[in-house]
């Protein structure tokens, strides 16, 4: 795999590989969730990773945010090889993520919930945050106004002071969306962020979603399920059948593959 | 005297108060009368070096923003015409407006707008350079016609030096005879007519409508009304400008309610239809509330719709009574005004349509100074106002001050004024037939004064006014408001012009019968399928027959009464054409466009299947089809009598 960087068919400038899975393979006991699987993902691109049910699409995110440790292969990221991780030191070096199943503080507001994804930007201590006077003020007006561009980046103005509980399931997940940014991340996971949506809250999402790639230049790197979405979107997709890759390339590409059409649309044994 | 005059003078006077806020990043971002005076200057300076003209015109395309009223007053300081549009205009309205004033700049607020010009700009011969606000999403677009606002800010404050002397040259020939401000009138037939309106409009109107509510500087408005509409030039820009009060924006239009209870405004503007939605949210929240707060809520009301409006028009009630509202006062009108946002209002105006008594008492009687006014573009708004104390549902009150008013046979009201336009712009005939020479402008409304108070009442749109067939009276406005007063009836239209019975067509309001469809597990997919579900065409069967008793009783307009009726399947839209921007319904393009439904009210058939096109917000069109079930009403006898003395 080289380490340059590409132009993408809409004019974008893609820069050279910021993480590279090398021969990853991941068990859960006698069960193999991922086999010798390896790719990359390049400075600014969007590139996501597809697969029927079951395929490991879940395990491989987890593996990169640190979550799962696999028994064979190495994560490298910008250029070294990562050590083993504990998920918030993952965060620290500039991964973020949204869930699946979206995992935010239900009984918070949308304010607090997104301020907890500036998290590893406070430098101040408990104490002092109690307390709340001088540096720590400083830090959460500092942080606030960071929170509140991404508020209105997102138009979630209205729900600001919203408890998360209250809110139809297409929003929270775009407070997800939210908290993930704030963290200022170089590289977004999003784990099937149009799960569950009607047509209309997937065309927000997906513009959101080529927005902060646009305008915040981040890479991101996302899970789907909806074919039509992923090929919208990405710049070059990983896919994935029982645990192995068996396509890499432009969604053009991978549309014409042989072994996706089958692991799609399934095959005969004769 | 101009806008530009003014604005110099109230950097002068009011330099360190606040001349405009907005909500932006979770906080209220503010500039001073002193700062305003800099930005627009920088912004007339940018105008200048990218090549203004006098006389251009210059498009805004955008919600409340504080840029774009700066760039309306930089525009009135080069020398230029601003023309402000309604933003949720489709693509090709706009260019029938932008083409028609032959507009060589725009003023877009983000990419959705700036999407729209670009979509049409091959058709516009004179279209050259447009500015937007928010950059966000155009990073890759072709920039050079399009700029940046900050940045036209930024290469005039750069040139300041070398252009400063043009602009003040420039500023100095505004005089009262030259154009303020071009407004299209959205119209409810044919195509938008650009109505020209002089600094001595804008600044006359303004000073006596000031005065008439004794506005001054320390006064707060929320500004969230159309841009297009006159009636936002007037409050957030001539009022504004003339007594110096604080124009505030709302973050978005979703916060709004949130921002109006932040900010408090004194002095209020709103269609009925905002009240009306208002008061459907509290009542639907009070319907969840506790057993006790209910009970204190309507308790409370009771007490309020009794000696409430009394107590605001400062008329005698009694000692206990009085005692018994402070405390009512405390516990609910107070809390209630404070969730509204009208706390402070000291004046607040309804307009446009007419608002339901029960509406508009539930407002007085909470203490809230609501008032009607009745004026249209042509008038610089006002025509007649309701005084402090002399205020009433039914009528829109006395001409305003300066205001001449005359009725001709007929009964359609005609008025004279400081305000009444300069002419229809490229369309003499039609501000020939409009305006006669002596100034009298022709409002196309019928109505006459009341004897006792002297007060205007409005009959209908004088060209709705017909006659049925047995020689009646049919005015539709009159029955269609009775029909809308209810909360479930969003929309109604009435046809029986030279025909022997009244039919009519509903639009359900879908927040008001989807809180009931819930409460009465009434499963429903869609606004169709609600719409035409049983029990929800028995419930608006109910509210047309208790609307034909009440018709009965008029001898006039006994007539009128609705024989048969049908819930439409759609919402009439302004994105379809069936009605204006300021949500006015064009009666001959739903008749066109519904003529099959019509036909089938008339010929007795008890179902219609009809298939009508729908425009998206996005401008894709698409079809809904469905088959409606046309119900009868019962109608009261009309006496013989009466039809025969006509």
């Amino acid at each position: 795999m080289s380490n340059e960087g590409y132009v993408t068919a809409d004019g974008r400038k893609i820069g050279g590989t910021v993480m590279e899975m090398k021969n990853i393979t991941l068990r859960f006991g006698g069960v193999k969730a991922i086999t010798d699987i390896s790719f990359d993902i390049k400075q600014g691109e969007i590139r996501a990773i597809i697969g029927p049910n079951g395929a490991g699409k879940s395990s491989m995110l987890n593996v990169i945010s640190g979550f799962y440790v696999p028994q064979e292969g190495e994560v490298w990221y910008k250029g070294s090889r990562r050590p083993q991780m504990r998920p918030y030191e993952v965060a620290q070096q500039g991964i973020a993520r949204t869930f699946q199943n979206i995992a935010l503080f239900e009984g918070m507001t949308v304010l607090d919930n997104v301020m907890t994804g500036r998290l590893n930007h406070m430098k101040t201590g408990l104490f002092s945050q109690a307390i709340w006077k001088g540096k720590a003020e400083q830090e959460e007006v500092a942080n606030r106004e960071v929170v509140e561009k991404v508020i209105d980046f997102l138009e979630i103005q209205a729900i600001r002071k919203t408890p998360v509980s209250r809110l139809p399931y297409g929003l929270k997940k775009r407070v997800e969306l939210a908290r993930a940014l704030a963290a200022e991340p170089s590289i977004l996971l999003l784990d099937e962020p149009m799960a569950g949506m009607n047509v209309e809250e997937k065309e927000d999402m997906s513009r959101f979603i080529l927005d902060v790639n646009d305008e915040f230049g981040t890479t991101i790197c996302l899970i789907e399920h909806d074919m039509g979405v992923v090929m919208d979107l990405s710049d070059r997709v990983v896919v994935m059948d029982y645990g192995k890759k068996i396509g890499d390339g432009s969604p053009d590409e991978v549309r014409n593959n042989q072994a996706v059409i089958d692991a799609y649309l399934g095959v005969s044994h004769d | 005297m101009s806008i530009p005059a003014l604005l110099e003078r109230n950097a002068r006077e009011f330099g360190g108060k606040d001349a405009y806020r907005e909500k932006e990043f979770g906080i209220w971002q503010s500039w001073t009368w002193a700062e305003t005076a800099e930005e627009i200057e920088a912004l007339a300076l940018g105008f200048i070096n990218l090549g203004v003209n006098e006389g251009d015109f210059i498009a805004i395309i955008g919600r409340n923003r504080p840029y774009f009223y700066w760039a309306m007053v930089a525009a009135q300081s080069v020398g230029a015409i601003p023309v402000p549009l309604y933003q949720d205009a489709s693509a090709d309205e706009m260019a029938y407006v932008l083409d028609h004033c032959g507009a060589r700049f725009v003023v877009a607020e983000d990419q959705e707008q700036v999407d729209k010009v670009i979509d049409v700009q091959d058709g516009l011969k004179q279209f050259e350079h447009m500015i937007y606000i928010d950059p966000r999403g155009m990073r890759k677009y072709d920039h050079k016609k399009l700029h940046e606002f900050s940045h036209i800010q930024a290469q005039g404050r750069a040139a300041h030096d070398e252009l400063i002397e043009d602009l003040i040259a420039r500023r100095g020939k505004a005089t009262y005879d030259t154009t303020c401000v071009m407004l299209y009138t959205s119209g409810t037939t044919g195509k938008p007519k650009g109505v020209v309106l002089s600094n001595q409009n804008i600044v006359e109107s303004a000073k006596n409508a000031s005065e008439f509510d004794k506005l001054n500087s320390s006064d707060e408005i929320l500004a969230y009304l159309p841009m297009g509409w006159v009636g936002d030039f007037i409050f957030s820009v001539g009022q504004a400008y003339w007594t110096g009060f604080c124009t505030n924006c709302p973050e978005s239009a979703d916060t709004l309610m949130a921002d109006l209870r932040e900010i408090g405004p004194t002095y209020y503007f709103a269609p009925p239809r905002v009240f009306e939605t208002q008061l459907t949210n509290v009542m639907i929240r009070m319907e969840d509330a506790s057993r006790m707060k209910k009970w204190m809520f309507d308790k409370a009301m009771g007490l309020a719709k009794r000696v409430g409006p009394a107590i605001l028009d400062g008329k005698s009630v009694g000692l206990i009574d009085r005692l018994k509202y402070k405390l009512g006062d405390i516990f609910i009108y107070g809390p209630l005004k404070n969730t509204l946002g009208f706390s402070n209002v000291r004046v607040g105006y309804t307009a446009g349509e007419a608002i339901g008594p029960e509406i508009f008492e539930f407002y007085r009687s909470l203490g809230i100074n609501l008032k009607q006014l009745y004026g249209q573009t042509e008038a610089t708004v006002f025509i007649t106002v309701q005084p402090d104390g002399e205020v009433r549902a039914d009528t829109v009150g006395v001409p305003a001050p300066d205001v001449e008013i005359k009725i001709d046979d007929s009964g359609e009201i005609f008025y004279r004024s400081p305000g009444t336009f300069v002419e229809y712009y490229k369309n003499p005939e039609s501000t020939a037939s409009t305006k006669d020479p002596e100034g009298w402008v022709a409002t196309g409304d019928a109505g006459f004064f009341e004897k006792d108070s002297g007060h205007l009442r409005i009959i209908d749109r004088a060209k709705d006014v017909g006659k049925m067939s047995s020689g009646a009276m049919f005015a539709p406005k009159y029955v269609e408001n009775k029909l809308k007063f209810y909360p479930d009836i969003l929309e109604a239209v009435l046809f029986g012009n030279g025909k022997d019975s009244c039919m009519a067509f509903i639009n359900i309001d879908l927040t008001a019968v989807g809180n009931w469809a819930e409460r009465n597990n009434v499963a429903y997919a869609s606004y169709q399928e609600l719409a035409g579900h049983p029990r929800v065409l028995d419930t608006i069967q109910e509210h047309v027959e208790a609307v034909n008793k009440s018709v009965a009783q008029d001898d006039m307009l006994s007539g009128c009464q609705v024989h048969r009726f049908v819930i439409l399947h759609k919402e009439l839209d302004a994105d379809d054409g069936e009605m204006t921007r300021t949500r006015k319904v064009r009666r001959v393009i739903v008749e066109d466009k519904f003529s099959d439904i019509i036909t089938a009210l008339y010929d007795g058939s008890s179902e219609v299947s009809t298939v009508t096109e729908v425009t998206y917000e996005d401008g894709r069109k698409g079809s809904i089809s469905a088959t409606l079930q046309i119900r009868d009403a019962k109608v009261q006898p009309v006496s013989a009598q009466k039809v025969a003395a006509e």
